[in-house]
């Protein structure tokens, strides 16, 4: 119970006293209060301490790699040779597919649901999206190695031999550079690696980008249409500057469940400790993917130094995520609400 | 445009006095009314004959005109064609505006039926191969103790693989619930700097990448506590990944709690701790399962942390302190990582039990969690109704007076003489004023 000290005890007690609004809370609701404190240092100490123990146990291996650990690409930790140069420049690579990839889905979806479709059509279609983003991700690695990993293969063969004699990156080439189409050469690629974790990235952007249209005022789209904008013109002239803070905070979503990815990963590809600039060539790597598959056949000091991936990991995402998460809570306070 | 100006030249200027309004007399021609739903005919002549145009030139490109093949590559080339098709088509008869207009919503419709087309694609490819080993019921009540891997189907089953999930799923959830209800209530209830703090953490939180979660219980809890890998440090990588994601959504659900009903209750002098747990959390109740059972659906498919921390098993394993317990997502890793056919099937068949979990789970949410916070299936009013009822009876023999003045509606309806309010009349049905 909230007790009210200093209140006069009369009420006709002489001089009107201003009446203190200080309230002292009761035993039961200063537990109450100290109960949910404590849920939140909790929350907050899990997340300490997941980087205190990863910097403590990965330290071993930070002190014997100095700063050879960013450089390195190859990885055998027993001969003190190993970095995360590569594992992580294949994250990347597979990550920035996966965008690629899922930006124009999550992007066209968003606006469909948001802007073109009726309502309840809509709500059946957004539930979907919802029941995608629960679908466990070794479903869709599943998908990915046993039926994606054989159809894409035409596809990238044309697009290795067409548009790879001018986009290098596209281009698969032997050791002496020339073009190969032997279909080995075209599986277990961070191209079809992407190409999963893009599709399990997009229900969760599509979710916040939708979210970030819906709020665009319906006074302002009623303006667009009354001055004789088309639909697009409204969606380009009123949903998209509002929605602006929805679509970058749900790609960096992504982006940071796109690089964490482990198992999808781990199944479609064939690891491989050295950068790889031809996405569509066989041999690729990631961060999570290494740890997922050496941990198991790792030495004290290799577990060491997967702790340091690891903890490479954590920041690389902890910093995506921040930054998403600032920016659809400053687009959320409506900041930029005039757009 | 014409029209309109037609219509507005067209009532006469001495009829509008100030303050009034008049509606305009038609009088000229009516311009056609404007269909503002549906399609027309020219509308859907475009999309068909694009639809069609575009398959025919897919399908003479692939195997005919140019080497290109493969199934992807002709949906890729088809729906090209179908945009530019249909952007040809509706430029016969559009203008500039309207063409770009429409191109882009047939783009926008085309990223929808890729995604949808692909995700439900996705399911039923699952569920289509794994269906051969799900009926054979040994599947579901047996090991892989008992068969090896060359066996057929009809021998060996996932039953410790759904016993170790079903254990480590309610490890979890004993924690997870308490903790995130108590720092959602947090966030929402107690607030201030520190809240918005946590409040950022835990969405921060929720892109953490599965394996760094097991990594942390690897190095905490498997390597300092137990010295051995177990289910219940699973349970706990588990509760990890599930933490953030059901404080994220208790906390939005208890956001939208209306405030007037916490301002009534502190009106009545009513504590913190008493208004939230007699006023927030029963009005959000569904949202709140629905916030638990979506964090469940997404333990259930967690693999690289169980991977981990607990490692893989054929054994029926019941006791979370000791040895490997394998869950059904890492049943499934394992499963396919072997050569064998029959391997494979089962490994697709434990992904399709896997998926029909949650997806029966997602459902359980979606029913439970469908009504916004506050609003009563019909069940609850009666409920409510019957304590009100219930209510008012004690209050009248509190009271010792007929019923029939202390009922509630006394005090909606100005107390008029009613012949039913004559003391000694017979008492209306008690409940009957409420509804």
């Amino acid at each position: 119970m909230t007790v009210l000290r200093d209140e006069p005890a009369v009420l006709g007690a002489p001089g009107p006293r201003p009446r203190s609004l200080v309230s002292r809370p009761s035993v039961a609701d200063s537990v109450f209060r100290r109960i949910t404190y404590a849920g939140g240092v909790a929350t907050v100490g899990i997340l300490l301490a997941v980087g205190l123990f990863l910097a403590l146990r990965g330290g071993q291996a930070l002190g014997v790699a100095k700063w050879h650990f960013l450089t390195q690409a190859q990885w055998q930790p027993e001969g003190g040779v190993f970095g995360i140069r590569a594992v992580l420049f294949g994250t990347v690579t597979i990550a920035v597919i996966a965008m690629v990839v899922g930006f124009p889905l999550a992007f066209g979806t968003a606006l469909l649901l948001s802007e073109v479709v009726s309502p309840r059509i809509g709500r059946l279609l957004v539930a979907l999206v919802d029941l995608m983003a629960a679908v466990p991700s070794i479903v869709y690695g599943l998908w990915g190695f046993y039926f994606l990993q054989k159809q894409i293969v035409p596809v990238a063969q044309w697009l290795a031999v067409t548009v790879g004699q001018v986009v290098p990156v596209l281009a698969v080439t032997d050791q002496d550079g020339k073009p190969v189409s032997d279909p080995n050469f075209y599986t277990s690629t961070a191209f079809i690696a992407g190409l999963v974790v893009g599709l399990m990235v997009v229900p969760t952007m599509t979710s916040v980008m939708r979210e970030g249209f819906s709020r665009a005022p319906a006074g302002e789209r009623e303006g667009a249409y009354a001055l004789g904008a088309t639909r697009w013109g409204m969606i380009r002239a009123v949903v998209l500057p509002f929605g602006k803070g929805g679509v970058i905070g749900g790609t960096m979503l992504g982006l940071g469940r796109a690089l964490g990815e482990t198992i999808a990963v781990a199944m479609i590809i064939s690891p491989l400790f050295a950068i790889n600039w031809q996405v569509l060539k066989s041999g690729t790597n990631s961060v999570s993917a290494l740890i997922a598959l050496r941990f198991s056949e790792a030495s004290q000091f290799g577990l060491s130094a997967l702790m340091a991936a690891g903890l490479a990991l954590f920041v690389v995402t902890l910093v995506v995520n921040f930054t998403a998460s600032s920016i659809v809570a400053r687009s959320r306070s409506g900041a930029q609400s005039e757009g | 445009m014409t029209a309109l100006e037609e219509r507005t030249a067209a009532v006469p200027a001495t009829t509008a006095r100030p303050g009034t309004t008049t509606r305009p007399v038609a009088t000229g021609p009516a311009a056609p009314r404007r269909r503002l739903r549906g399609v027309t005919a020219v509308e859907l002549f475009d999309v068909l004959g694009a639809t069609v145009a575009a398959v025919a030139t897919a399908t003479l490109l692939f195997g005919r005109l140019t080497a290109m093949h493969g199934a992807i590559g002709w949906v890729v080339v088809a729906l090209a064609a179908f945009l530019g098709f249909y952007a040809l088509l509706a430029s016969l008869h559009a203008t500039g505006e309207e063409v770009k207009d429409k191109v882009i919503t047939a783009l926008l419709r085309t990223a929808g039926v890729v995604l949808f087309g692909t995700l439900v694609f996705i399911v039923l490819f699952t569920l289509f191969r794994g269906v051969s080993a799900l009926h054979h019921l040994n599947f579901f009540v047996q090991t892989m103790w008992v068969a090896g891997p060359q066996d057929p189907l009809s021998k060996g089953g996932i039953l410790h693989a759904i016993a170790g999930t079903l254990i480590q799923i309610g490890i979890a959830l004993s924690i997870t619930v308490p903790l995130g209800l108590t720092t959602a209530v947090f966030l929402n209830e107690v607030g201030g700097r520190f809240a918005r703090f946590v409040r950022t953490i835990s969405d921060a939180m929720t892109a953490l990448p599965s394996v760094v979660a097991g990594l942390f219980i690897l190095a905490a809890v498997v390597q300092l506590v137990f010295h051995e890998r177990n289910g219940f440090a699973a349970a706990l990588a588990i509760t990890v990944m599930m933490l953030p994601i059901v404080i994220r959504s208790a906390d939005v659900v208890l956001r939208l709690v209306p405030g007037n009903l916490r301002e009534a209750s502190y009106a009545l002098g009513t504590s913190r701790w008493r208004t939230v747990w007699h006023v927030v959390l029963p009005t959000a109740r569904s949202g709140l399962a629905t916030a638990v059972i979506l964090g469940t659906a997404r333990g259930l498919g967690e693999t690289s942390p169980v991977l981990l921390t607990s490692g893989i098993s054929t054994v029926l394993n019941l006791d979370p302190f000791k040895g490997p317990m394998t869950s059904l997502p890492l049943a499934v890793y394992n499963f396919i990582g072997s050569p064998q056919p029959n391997q494979v099937v089962r490994g697709f068949g434990t992904a399709a039990t896997l998926l029909v979990l949650v997806l029966v789970l997602f459902g359980l949410a979606r029913r439970i969690g469908g009504r916004g916070p506050g609003t009563m299936s019909p069940r609850q009013q009666q409920q409510v109704q019957a304590e009100s009822t219930r209510a008012a009876i004690r209050i009248a023999a509190y009271h010792q007076q007929p019923p029939a003045h202390q009922q509630p509606s006394a005090l909606r309806q100005p107390p008029a003489p009613r012949p039913s309010d004559r003391p000694g009349a017979q008492p209306d049905h008690p409940e009957e004023p409420l509804r």
